[in-house]
């Protein structure tokens, strides 16, 4: 008779004098039972850690600015530096690293509306009062003089910069191309042969680097060329836009944040309908930023909340507030695309994590594989109603959930009227016109 | 190889046409055109589905949906290489399973005593086989804890002891004075639950009292679900009663009204809990439902005992009618039935399937009553080994888990016998470690309790968890709000309101017809009228058509 029992060893598990005890697996499924369950519970509690640990607010730049900050202009060439302008005239560069204020200067004299970094690293602001100054943070005192100044017949709104020539676009009725070599030459000017209204953005394509894109007061989208120095076509919207801003990684896409509270993505090639239309917001939408990555977006409203978007998502992925936060007029994405700056009307500039729930720093190899595995977890049961539910909870202020009801009720009453339209006239023959469709009223060549 | 040619001829069973070509009859006899690495390939991914693999592939040509389609693409490659790298990492398990084995056919393994195995093992595993002698409190009950490090054995009389059974250390011996009924071994070896007079009483492993749960009454028969930290109860009064032992709530309170269970037991792959009945039937139980899942008529008269084995496929009873059944759980049938000398007074099935069961002072071990890898379950003739017979009568009896041993609980203490080939040879310290330090067990600890299952979760297929709610978006509203109104029927209403002879409909629309107002009750009720006129036409014609044209009119109305 062949005869043989399981012997086992406690000092093959854990061998005498040391701490460290073998872990052998066995991956039988009759051995792990209730894998589903199991999993499905670890994933719940993955979901819930993710909301715990959610906490974006990292904190403040330095004292802030005395009155609202309107503008801010990363410095493309450093990681950590950028200015921000606020409504009386003060400009100051930051340090984020250490948080602080490392050069200000009072510029203008009333509300800095644009700001640029040229590329020899020097500041370039505009103003309401019609004037643009070219400053050297980096190289003067503070409250040093600028280097040269600009004065133009209106109120400027926005600038933006040449990505490989020195020169610059600012806007106030027209798009003036001011070239920084030729200090005294007059700027070459852009226009739409019968456009009279403010200009609020205008913003350079940094990679199809002689384009450029305007919005404006009369709802106008306007692209134009400066390699023929004409404008490509003319987009007329629904609503005025108040800022434009390029996907840095797909050249012929664009963002507009606009006045009825949404944001569109359009492709240059193809503007007869948006890519997608971001709605959240229940306010003007101030200011929006592609993330570095260009899969992300920021956006900055009046409705005094940062939010911040998947591209190809129509509902925004999370949403930034807190009590004291005013308006928000710029928010920023830091170059690394982990933060995201806002500056509001109550003159504070707030740095955010963009991952609410992330942390910075080394992270042990066990501790990075939790995240990993939490992660996947979360994901592979997203669709379970529980872990959709606490997934998607968010705080909203009170005013502002309150706000999105009403405007959910008169959107919901529009619908219904027109759909009561349809029924009883010659509309219902008529093929209804999708979503994206809808944002573009005209178009001109 | 040779093995799997051979099979493939015999299953084709080529016909020989004159031009020398062989038809092939489906396309899965197509690995007769495969090379040799190929077709070693094909059966290594089919073992290795087999063993690790979970459930059917999803048939992708069905899906419409691109996106979906190539996700869903990616997911079974991934499961694929998932499956076949869990098959490949088999090359690390370090033990072999225990055997006995004879070397010729007049050697029979049950005429192997325990001595002669106590002389061919090494000397720790001989170590394994002892006797507690215990004469004076019996007959004895006896548990393992889960990784099978603790043995807690409890005599009727009210002598509790729980002992580390390897080095022989006592955790600590208490006398209740009262009669114990039954004990369980709650989710670990620090705490464990003793079935006594009239409560259920919670020790730790010190035998100082920490809890008495009073809504248990007279309880006989307790079972521990570890996942759930469910304590399930039976008392006299045919209550099943679940706690959690971990919050302290009482989950459920279900009335089986099938009297005193005589055996309970759990189903450790889903859950459920089995009571067998003095009617001779088992039950399934839930804690979500007041109803029992399953009735089971399984013999005739009360069952004295039954086992399940850990995948949760086969049962095995013993009934007062000296009969033992195997059945299939999964279809609920009968597998096989085995006359008995005497009614079986405990079963038990260790991890490899080998049952054991008592009977009288006796003990038999069964091997291969079922085979999860065959189809056809074959009747067994001869047991794989025997115990007993000095005069012990067997209370219980109880597998340590991921040993060779067998523990027997009887009238003259407890004894530990040695059955080679009865453990899982390879444990896996994350999921239960018989060598567990203590930090390791307190981290197991606060893991199993992040992890714990909630009691919705059970279920008779564990894995619905997770899938879709495929019911439509109404059925769903309807059962989720029960107190909402129910969506009023337009027609009704308007039947009602309208009082008079048939034409209350005809007479709404007459009406609405002056207004010019379309709407979604006018178009239903006209819907409804529609149907009405038609139906009166078909039945007209119809009476016509049997009575003639003149005597129609006098058919009856229905």
């Amino acid at each position: 008779m062949k005869i043989g029992a399981l012997t086992r060893s406690t000092s093959a598990f854990q061998a005498p004098g040391t701490s460290t005890s073998k872990q052998p697996r066995n991956l039988d499924p009759a051995l792990h039972p209730f894998e589903r369950a199991r999993e499905y519970t670890r994933a719940l509690n993955a979901v819930k850690l993710e909301r715990m640990f959610a906490q974006p607010f990292v904190a403040q730049l330095g004292r802030g600015h005395v009155d609202g900050v309107y503008t801010m202009a990363k410095d493309p060439k450093s990681l950590e530096n950028f200015a921000s302008g606020s409504g009386d005239g003060v400009v100051k560069v930051w340090e984020l690293a250490g948080r602080k204020e490392i050069w200000h200067a009072t510029a203008h004299e009333n509300i800095i509306k644009g700001m640029c970094w040229t590329r020899d690293e020097k500041l370039l602001t505009c103003a309401a009062d019609r004037s643009i100054k070219l400053f050297d943070p980096y190289n003067t005192e503070s409250e040093a003089a600028p280097i040269s100044t600009w004065l133009g017949s209106n109120a400027f709104t926005s600038l933006s910069h040449h990505r490989s020539r020195d020169s610059f676009a600012v806007s106030s009725n027209v798009v003036s191309i001011y070239d920084l070599e030729q200090h005294t030459a007059s700027p070459e000017v852009l226009q739409w042969p019968n456009s009279v209204d403010t200009i609020n953005g205008v913003s350079f394509n940094q990679i199809e680097t002689s384009v450029l894109a305007t919005c404006a007061t009369d709802r106008s989208i306007i692209l134009y060329d400066l390699r023929t120095s004409s404008p490509l076509g003319k987009t007329v919207l629904n609503f005025a836009s108040n800022r434009i801003a390029w996907n840095p990684m797909e050249a012929f896409n664009f963002a507009v944040a606009s006045e009825d509270h949404n944001v569109y993505i359009f492709d240059m090639r193809k503007i007869d309908r948006a890519l997608n239309v971001l709605k959240d917001h229940v306010a003007a939408v101030m200011d929006v930023e592609f993330s570095p990555t260009g899969e992300e977006l920021v956006t900055a409203s009046y409705d005094r909340t940062v939010r911040l978007w998947n591209r190809e998502k129509g509902h925004s992925r999370d949403i930034y507030h807190t009590k004291r936060m005013q308006r928000v007029f710029s928010a920023a994405w830091t170059p690394d695309s982990k933060f995201v700056l806002s500056g509001s009307d109550d003159g504070n500039i707030r740095i955010w994590r963009a991952q609410a729930n992330k942390r910075e720093g080394v992270k042990s190899t066990r501790q990075r594989q939790a995240l990993e595995y939490n992660e996947s977890l979360a994901e592979r049961y997203q669709h379970m109603p529980e872990v959709r539910r606490i997934r998607r909870h968010r705080h909203v202020p009170k005013v502002i959930k309150k706000a999105g009801e009403i405007k959910g009720e008169e959107l919901k009453s529009i619908k219904r009227r027109e759909e009561n339209e349809r029924k009883h006239s010659r509309l219902k023959f008529e093929k209804r016109k999708a979503e994206r469709e809808k944002v573009i009223l005209a178009r001109e060549k | 190889m040779e093995v799997d040619t051979a099979v493939d001829e015999g299953r084709i069973a080529p016909e020989k046409y004159d031009n020398g070509a062989v038809a092939v009859r489906s396309s899965r006899n197509n690995n007769l055109l495969l090379n040799k690495k190929e077709r070693e390939n094909l059966r290594r991914v089919k073992e290795a589905h087999k063993a690790y693999g979970r459930g059917k592939k999803i048939n992708l040509r069905n899906i419409k949906d691109k996106k979906l389609r190539s996700n869903l693409k990616s997911l079974e490659g991934k499961v694929q290489d998932a499956t076949l790298k869990a098959k490949d990492v088999e090359i690390l398990h370090e033990e072999t399973p225990g055997f006995l084995e004879p070397e010729h056919e007049l050697e029979r393994t049950y005429r192997v005593r325990q001595e002669d195995i106590q002389e061919n093992v090494a000397i720790s595993t001989a170590k394994k086989r002892f006797e507690l002698k215990l004469d004076q409190l019996g007959p004895y009950m006896c548990e393992y804890t889960r990784n099978g490090g603790d043995l807690l054995i409890a005599g009727r009389k009210g002598h509790v002891a729980t002992m580390d059974w390897r080095t022989g250390k006592l955790g600590c011996e208490i006398q209740l004075n009262e009669i114990v009924r039954d004990v369980r071994w709650l989710h670990q070896n620090q705490f464990f639950a003793v079935a006594q007079k009239s409560n259920v009483y919670i020790y730790d492993r010190m035998g100082v009292e920490v809890h008495c749960l009073q809504k248990h009454r007279d309880v006989t028969h307790m079972e521990f679900l570890p996942y759930h930290f469910l304590l399930a109860t039976l008392g006299t009064s045919g209550w099943l009663k679940y706690q959690d032992t971990s919050t302290g709530k009482l989950v459920t309170e279900i009335q089986t009204k099938l009297g005193p269970p005589v055996s309970a037991t759990h189903n450790p792959h889903n859950a459920i809990m089995h009571v067998g009945h003095q009617n001779g039937t088992v039950t399934l139980w839930s804690p979500n439902s007041t109803e029992p899942l399953v009735k089971l008529l399984c013999h005739r008269g009360p069952v004295r005992s039954l086992a399940i084995d850990r995948e949760g496929r086969y049962m095995v009873t013993g009934g007062q009618d000296q009969k033992m059944s195997v059945w299939d759980i999964r279809m609920f049938k009968e597998v096989s039935t085995y006359r008995m000398r005497k009614p079986l007074s405990s079963i038990a099935i260790s991890e490899t399937g080998l049952t054991a069961t008592a009977w009288g002072t006796k003990s038999t071990i069964w091997k291969g009553l079922f085979d999860k890898n065959v189809s056809e379950q074959k009747h067994v003739s001869t047991p794989y080994m025997e115990w007993g017979g000095e005069g012990k009568q067997i209370d219980r009896l109880r597998w340590c888990p991921y040993e060779d041993v067998l523990g027997y609980g009887h009238d003259e203490g407890f004894s530990s016998i040695i059955i080679p080939g009865a453990g899982e040879a390879n444990f896996d310290a994350f999921e239960s470690n018989p060598f567990e330090t203590k930090k390791q067990r307190q981290e197991g600890e606060v893991k199993s309790l992040l992890n714990k299952l909630q009691p919705e979760m059970i279920a008779l297929n564990p894995n619905f968890v997770g899938n879709l709610d495929l019911r439509s978006q109404e059925q769903r509203q309807a059962e989720k709000d029960l107190d909402a109104p129910p969506e009023e029927n337009v027609v009704e209403k308007v039947r009602n309101k309208a009082r008079g002879k048939n034409s209350a409909l005809k007479r709404y629309i007459r009406k609405q017809k002056k207004r010019n107002i379309i709407d979604d009750k006018k178009l239903k009720v006209e819907a409804e009228w529609e149907k009405i006129k038609s139906e009166r036409q078909g039945k007209k014609a119809k009476n016509e058509e049997d009575y003639g044209v003149a005597l129609s009119r006098f058919a009856r109305p229905e």
